[in-house]
């Protein structure tokens, strides 16, 4: 099994959207793409409980979906953060040491990339240049860019966004 | 069909319109080497090892899927097409553990001739970053070693465009992509059957049963334990293989020889007990007509066909006969009637059964398969771990003389040693319960409408003033086709027979492997199953009830057929399983 650091909160409003959503997809063609994207709308990624209802509707198999799911980027296994933090792992940042702040960031968070905190504050994934190599190394907090980092400054960081 | 004429290797050919260049070369002569390509089922053009070069063409084309069209010219041969096939075998190697000494598929591995057929010189040509996968051990029967996949992706399509069950398949992407299943769940959670169907569509050592065939030498070397063994219908018809024999060879008399050689205090034969089950189920079948129970009744013999239909049909165990598999009813009726006949204590006895099946790996530790308070079958090996055994031991197999199985529960019928082809077990089951119904003897014995490869089929016979209706199917997805009529109401049989294996236990998962160069041109299906025919139709004793130690069983032991004694040890129950179940 995959990890899982945060528990499944699906509502039954967005179960009710989920089958809904499913049923007028019904009959169609090549429906495994929408139907993964807008389930992925709804709940913000597609945990197993989700990805078990449109096996269990569709009648394709749980495997089959999965394997779309992580063939492509744009799938979520895993929730993202109150905070997402992205770290540049773009040429410019990596040779200034940015997989040293992804490598700190996976220690002083618990979690490996593309995973979330259990209490759901925090998710950490890779990302590709920001368009401030000037500030190498690069990360970001949801909206707010930190340039010039180095390991020691992650800790003051994350303690920030948990103050 | 009209026929289309291209030029291979500069020579005319003449093929039917809509042949690939693979098949229309194999009119010429040719065997192009194929890797992911299995007719029907994996038709995908993945692994570039069939590429060859087609003139004005872009680049080279895959044999396996591209049509031939008039005046085309193919070059098979070619120094490019050597050279390419060659480069796709190193790259190939680059990620495949190379184990090869250790390794199960060793010899018949399909990846390691092509090697050898196409000049591979360096293995570590293309050495660089490896993958590293744990091994799936969580299911009963197999596992699978992701370090020696090539990714062709045989078993994913048998899995799911076969059997219907796709719970393998391939997940993430590029370098990183691997087969498994949702969630990379083992197995053991998820809705496999343990049909064994990937194991014998695999070209190369990444899926494999797990062996016990230690356990059986240790239990023989034993000399508390008094070892019996059984061999099921369609084992004599596939374990001549793997001694160089061709496909569609019985060898049941060698095979008695070769396991009374190996130590087996027992040498006895699963179509004792599958003449029990036909005893026990043509009863429970006339009862259901008679006493309106649930209809149509489905035969129990294949489990991989219980477990499918516990996950898939739930709503439909009922239908279900309640009589074990023969490989249980031998192993009940062991340690039940024979230990108190010889006695022994049952507990002493080690149970072994040679099966052409994985599902019976699982199905020895299902729930209520204990009769005599231990398990009926304490191990089940497959046909391919019964020839390693056998080589193991140095017997010189094609050498042994022909010998019989041991008394009393080494006689079978003819109607017995059909079970392993699909439709054999309604042949005996009608050959049995039709002569009950109209109480006249039978003249002709051969029920052909339910011979035949075909994944359903059907037939309806007048039996007694009754039309009885009858289906039969095998490989799973054609089990469903068929159970959804049953549920939509479109079908009304009486009687149903399902195996899970396409063909029935002759191509069943415990098989010997069958390169697919041979099974994309031939049917090993039918020329496995015609050997089971030919033995029936040799066999003096033809009907289940005509058996003499069968009558003799009922008369010393259950009584009559359907007998309370019968029910507790012969019958058994079953349970409801979910399809996507999510592990704790």
């Amino acid at each position: 099994m995959a990890k899982k650091t945060v528990p499944f909160q699906g509502t039954k409003e967005q179960e009710e959207k989920l089958l809904e959503m499913i049923k007028a997809h019904k009959g169609e063609k090549g429906a495994l793409m929408p139907i993964l994207q807008q389930a992925q709308d709804i709940y913000g990624y597609l945990p197993i409980e989700v990805q078990k209802i449109i096996s269990d509707e569709t009648g394709i198999p749980m495997e089959r979906i999965y394997g779309v799911a992580t063939f492509y980027a744009q799938f979520a296994l895993q929730p993202k953060g109150k905070y997402r933090i992205s770290v540049c792992l773009g040429t410019a940042c990596y040779v200034k040491g940015s997989g040293q702040i992804y490598e700190k960031l996976q220690e002083v968070l618990q979690i490996q990339g593309g995973e979330c905190t259990p209490d759901g504050k925090f998710s950490l994934e890779a990302c590709r240049c920001v368009g401030a190599c000037g500030l190498a190394p690069v990360m970001m907090v949801n909206d707010e860019v930190y340039g010039r980092l180095t390991p020691d400054d992650i800790q003051g960081i994350v303690d920030k966004y948990n103050a | 069909m009209e026929n289309i004429t291209i030029k291979i290797n500069g020579m005319e050919v003449s093929a039917p319109a809509g042949s690939t260049i693979l098949e229309a070369a194999r009119i010429a002569g040719i065997d192009i080497p194929t890797l992911c390509f299995l007719k029907e089922i994996n038709e995908i053009g993945a692994c570039r090892i069939c590429v060859v070069e087609v003139k004005g063409a872009r680049s080279l084309v895959a044999a396996c899927v591209y049509p031939i069209n008039p005046g085309m010219e193919v070059f098979t041969n070619t120094p490019l097409v050597r050279e390419s096939r060659k480069k796709t075998l190193e790259l190939i190697l680059s990620d495949h553990e190379r184990k090869c000494l250790s390794c199960v598929r060793s010899e018949n591995c399909e990846l390691q001739k092509l090697c050898k057929d196409l000049g591979v010189e360096d293995e570590s040509m293309y050495d660089g970053a490896k993958n590293e996968y744990e091994l799936d051990e969580s299911a009963p029967h197999m596992i699978r070693d992701n370090n020696k996949c090539i990714l062709c992706r045989r078993c994913v399509a048998v899995c799911d465009k076969v059997q219907g069950i796709g719970v393998i398949g391939a997940n993430e992407r590029g370098f990183k992509t691997h087969i498994s299943s949702a969630f990379e769940m083992g197995l053991a959670d998820t809705s496999c059957v343990s049909c064994g169907q990937c194991i014998v569509a695999c070209p190369v050592g990444a899926i494999y049963e797990k062996d016990n065939t230690k356990e059986v030498f240790d239990a023989i070397a034993d000399p508390d334990k008094f070892v019996v063994v059984q061999t099921a219908p369609a084992v004599r018809a596939g374990l001549g293989e793997e001694f160089g024999l061709p496909v569609g060879s019985g060898v049941e008399g060698k095979m008695a020889a070769a396991l009374r050689r190996l130590g087996f205090d027992k040498v006895f034969d699963t179509n004792f007990s599958a003449d029990l089950t036909i005893m026990e189920e043509a009863h429970e079948f006339l009862d259901r007509v008679k006493n309106g129970g649930t209809l149509p009744l489905i035969t129990s013999c294949s489990p991989g066909w219980i477990k499918y239909c516990e996950h898939y049909f739930p709503d439909m165990t009922d239908n279900l006969s309640s009589c074990k598999s023969p490989q249980q009813m031998f192993g009940a009726t062991l340690k039940t009637y024979y230990a108190q006949k010889m006695g022994i204590d049952p507990k002493k006895i080690v149970s072994v059964s040679v099966m052409p099946c994985t599902a019976k790996k699982f199905e020895i530790g299902r729930d209520d398969q204990d009769a005599a308070g231990c398990p009926d079958v304490d191990i089940s090996i497959t046909t391919r771990e019964l020839a390693r055994m056998i080589k193991g031991a140095g017997l010189r197999f094609l050498d042994l003389p022909d010998e019989d199985f041991d008394d009393p529960l080494g006689e079978g019928t003819g109607a017995a040693v059909i079970f392993g082809a699909t439709g054999g077990v309604m042949e005996a089951a009608l050959r049995t319960a039709v002569e009950e119904l109209t109480g006249e003897e039978l003249k002709n014995l051969d029920f052909t409408d339910v011979r035949g490869v075909e994944g359903i089929k059907e037939a309806s016979y007048d039996v007694a003033g009754m039309t009885v209706k009858v289906a039969i199917a095998s490989g799973l997805g054609n089990a469903r086709t068929l159970l959804n009529k049953v549920k939509s109401g479109e079908a009304d049989y009486h009687f149903i027979e399902i195996m899970g294996c396409p063909g029935g236990c002759v191509n069943g998962g415990g098989q010997p492997h069958v390169p697919a160069s041979f099974k994309n041109a031939n049917d090993v299906r039918a020329l496995r199953g015609k050997v089971l025919y030919d033995y029936d139709a040799a066999n003096p004793i033809r009907k289940s009830h005509e058996n003499p130690q069968i009558k003799k069983v009922y008369d010393e032991f259950f009584g009559e057929p359907g007998s309370h004694k019968a029910h507790e040890i012969l019958h058994t129950t079953y349970v409801k399983r979910e399809v996507n179940r999510i592990p704790e």
